[in-house]
């Protein structure tokens, strides 16, 4: 049988298995069940006291406890359970043998608030500095801290755990990390090096650090009340992002692999671009160019054309200056068709999910393709006359729908696209 | 669907361009008379008991010319971007929109360099008694400099390097410590090979005098104290000296180096690398030896330039791979450099090159006998790079024939 490839000659990449946890609950039928029924995930913080705080709301994942909390340990725990969703669907590999690498995009990871202040307590003195901080952190009483934040450790017990092979990746950037990492996996299956990659993004960094950080930008909602109203994609009274956490994965074969064991195609990554926007580390270049890039790129590596792109799962994260941008510059990519092609944001539900956001919205294009129907942007009363998507406000929308752009821009000039179908073109 | 293609051919992978700021001096020349001259440079009272290799002292500004963007970026940061400035220049190519602006980066990072003022006001002020609920949330509201984030965010360092030299082609971010450098090296190198990509910008940048890094490693025990010594004279007093460097490489197709009439250092043929599970004894030696049979056959006059860290047990698991192959002088980066966590993998690839391109290896520097001198000019060296914790890479850097 011959291979088969795609117009430019590479192997097709499909998806047969998927996972997935946002706060709106565990699972791909719990969640596509609430996405298209317009439910919002987002909520007011209960994980920590939210006194001073500008914005008091999230979309944290409250149903997964791990114990002791740590950001970095719930990325960890969503990852693994999303990851075996995919697994149980794809029927891959063996237990703990899955048949090629992993890429995780996850949040940087760092020692947080409460081992910080743990050590502080330990020091036993009123006043201190780091050097006291430092002379008693030593002695082993704290070796599970240095093991929980090495930037590698959450990578590292997927690979564990579920027995992908070669060196784990962890990798970074920014809001578009989870995009990227489908992109890793099908660049290795292009290339040839794999039949199969384990593709999965998580985050679950709601702390308070955090969320100040994200505050002290200016890239946050204060719309607190009530938190399911905070996050309006292409509203006119949108003002920032709602912080959230969540997870996806995806397992990626190339098609002849999949067909080969009769696996159930779910659907195609037809294409994948990037494009680094050297303008500005927060905000994108003016001319918008390099997002146009970043589109035109990814069309191109999916050997299609604006025409056949029939839905668009937007970056959308109700930032006043993302939402106008990704109008400008879809604009200039799709011409006439911008007001024609259904355009939605996933964030006004399940808010933004930051390094798992690529990964978490695929998967809800994905099913977008397979139910034929396109979950809706909630809060979506207000429309900013200045963008002229057609939007699904509101109700979700039964469409016919071959072939969905998704995508995920972030801080540091970071754009990447993917192109979704639901059968190898 | 059903059309078909071979492969692209395989493409060679040339290094034409190095980066290197480190404890021992900026540029190839500074860095390679100091390993010459078997010059160390330690710090063993700044950090005291801890000992670490400072940065030499550099210029930012003539790398990073605007003083807003410098300060825009923590100290690991603007080490990264100066040293990307620096392989750029060596490779003939700042400047040049036509190749930066199609440049494919894959950086190894760590991030999160903290604000230790207010780390420690924070922690004092709980200690005296302030225990409102909101009391952190207020301290770090108004305490953290609004683009601190930035300055720790993972993906800023290439988010700088981007900025600040204008490039614009792709960017990934790789993190997970030593071996996001050798994985970072592979995947560009894999990128070049097949045909996705022409031209990469690949390293990575590290600031050895942080404290805040000091307290995350002192949690396992893995700080160098008190004296310094060769890291593999370290058996009986284990432990890594962070180091500063940042060390960036430039990688092309021999096609588009040719075309442009950009010569090689050296060819970068090969980078694996593994995760060995570490449960028992003998399991990294084994992970190191099978890296080293997936290389392409070494049949030339080699060497070995190693990244081990002189923290144990790896050390100790390298030293029993590298007696397996004791006729290959091996060096040690650990050593001369001090451990540049992420930069470690990128900064051996760096000097294998440069080893190669000046036709001799760097002298020993060792008082164990695992370090030999080598006489005449190596034309295939092995990187070894074994994580401290987690994480094996090794490369094949070759002369180009």
């Amino acid at each position: 049988m011959t291979a088969p490839r795609d117009k430019l000659g590479r192997p097709v990449v499909v998806v047969t298995g998927m996972g997935i946890m946002t706060s709106l609950g565990n699972g791909k039928t719990d969640n596509w069940a609430k996405l298209v029924a317009g439910e919002s995930g987002i909520r007011t913080i209960t994980r920590f006291p939210v006194d001073g705080l500008k914005t008091t709301m999230a979309g944290t994942v409250d149903f997964v406890s791990v114990d002791p909390f740590s950001s970095t340990a719930l990325s960890e725990r969503m990852a693994e359970l999303v990851t075996q969703e995919a697994l149980d669907q794809a029927g891959i590999g063996a237990k703990a043998d899955f048949p090629g690498p992993l890429f995780l995009a996850v949040a940087p990871v760092e020692v947080e608030w409460p081992q910080r202040r743990e050590l502080g307590r330990a020091v036993g003195k009123l006043d201190f500095n780091y050097d006291d901080l430092l002379r008693i952190s030593g002695g082993g009483k704290y070796s599970a801290y240095h093991h929980r934040f090495m930037f590698g450790s959450v990578a590292a017990y997927l690979a564990e755990t579920f027995g992908t092979k070669g060196s784990p990746i962890s990798l970074s950037t920014a809001c578009a990390s989870g995009a990227t990492s489908i992109q890793l996996g099908v660049e290795a299956i292009r290339r040839g090096e794999t039949d199969a990659a384990l593709c999965v993004a998580t985050d679950g960094t709601v702390n308070p650090e955090a969320l100040v950080r994200f505050s002290l930008l200016s890239a946050l909602s204060t719309q607190n009340d009530p938190p399911q109203a905070a996050s309006r994609p292409f509203s006119k009274n949108r003002d920032g992002f709602v912080m959230a956490e969540g997870a996806g994965a995806l397992v990626l074969e190339s098609y002849e692999a999949a067909a080969a064991r009769g696996a159930k195609i779910l659907g195609v990554i037809a294409g994948c671009g990037e494009l680094t926007d050297s303008f500005h580390r927060t905000r994108s270049s003016p001319d918008g160019k390099p997002i146009i890039g970043c589109m035109n790129k990814t069309l191109a590596d999916a050997s299609m054309t604006p025409d056949q792109i029939d839905h668009i799962n937007a970056h959308g994260t109700a930032t006043p200056e993302n939402d106008k941008m990704e109008y400008n510059t879809t604009s200039a990519v799709f011409g006439e068709l911008v007001s024609k092609i259904p355009v939605t944001s996933n964030k006004s539900m399940v808010g933004h999910t930051i390094s798992a956001a690529g990964a978490v919205e695929a998967i809800f294009s994905l099913l977008t393709l397979e139910h034929q129907r396109i979950p809706p942007t909630i809060n979506y009363d207000n429309p900013d006359p200045t963008i002229l998507f057609d939007v699904v406000g509101n109700k979700a929308r039964d469409a016919r729908v071959t072939a969905v752009m998704s995508n995920s821009f972030g801080f540091g000039g970071q754009n990447a696209s993917l192109i979704l179908t639901r059968e190898p073109a | 669907m059903t059309e078909t293609a071979s492969k692209p051919a395989q493409t060679e992978v040339w290094i034409t361009g190095i980066g290197l700021a480190t404890s021992l001096g900026e540029g190839l020349d500074a860095n390679w008379a100091a390993l010459q001259e078997k010059r160390i440079n330690v710090d063993e009272k700044g950090f005291a008991p801890y000992i670490v290799h400072p940065l030499m002292p550099v210029t930012f500004d003539s790398q990073i010319p605007k003083k807003g963007d410098q300060r825009q970026m923590e100290a690991w940061q603007r080490i990264g971007t100066y040293a990307a400035g620096l392989a750029l220049d060596s490779a003939g190519i700042k400047g040049n929109k036509d190749i930066l602006s199609k440049i494919d980066m894959v950086v190894a990072a760590g991030g999160g360099e903290r604000d230790l003022n207010v780390d420690t006001g924070v922690l004092t002020a709980e200690a005296k008694g302030a225990n409102a609920p909101g009391f952190l949330n207020e301290r770090l509201m108004s305490d953290l400099r609004p683009t601190l984030f930035l300055a720790q965010l993972s993906n800023l360092l290439a988010g700088n390097i981007a900025i600040v030299h204008g490039i614009g082609g792709t960017s990934r971010t790789f993190m997970g410590e030593e071996v996001a450098g050798a994985d970072a090296a592979r995947i560009a190198l894999s990128r070049i090979a097949s045909g996705e990509s022409d031209i990469a910008l690949i390293g990575g940048s590290h600031n050895g005098e942080r404290k805040d890094l000091m307290v995350l490693y002192e949690f396992g025990d893995f700080n160098l104290k008190d004296k310094f010594a060769p890291v593999w004279a370290r058996k009986d007093h284990a432990g890594f000296a962070l180091g500063s460097a940042g060390a960036f490489l430039v990688l092309e197709s021999k096609a588009h180096a040719e075309a442009r009439g950009a010569k090689p250092f050296a060819k970068l043929s090969s980078v694996v690398a593994d995760l060995a599970r570490r449960k028992t004894p003998g399991d990294m030696t084994a992970t190191l030896e099978k890296l080293w049979a997936k290389l392409p056959k070494r049949d030339g006059k080699g060497a070995i330039i190693s990244g081990a860290t002189g923290a144990e047990p790896a050390t100790s698991e390298e030293r029993g791979f590298l007696k397996g192959h004791a006729e290959f002088p091996v060096r040690s980066t650990g050593t001369m450099f001090g451990h540049t966590m992420e930069t470690q993998f990128p900064l051996g690839i760096a000097l294998a090159a440069l080893s190669i391109s000046r036709g001799a290896l760097f002298p020993p520097n060792d008082s164990t006998g695992t370090e030999i001198e080598m006489q005449g000019a190596p034309t295939q060296i092995v990187v070894v790079g074994a994580g401290h914790w987690r994480g094996e890479g090794m490369a094949l850097v070759e002369a180009v024939s």
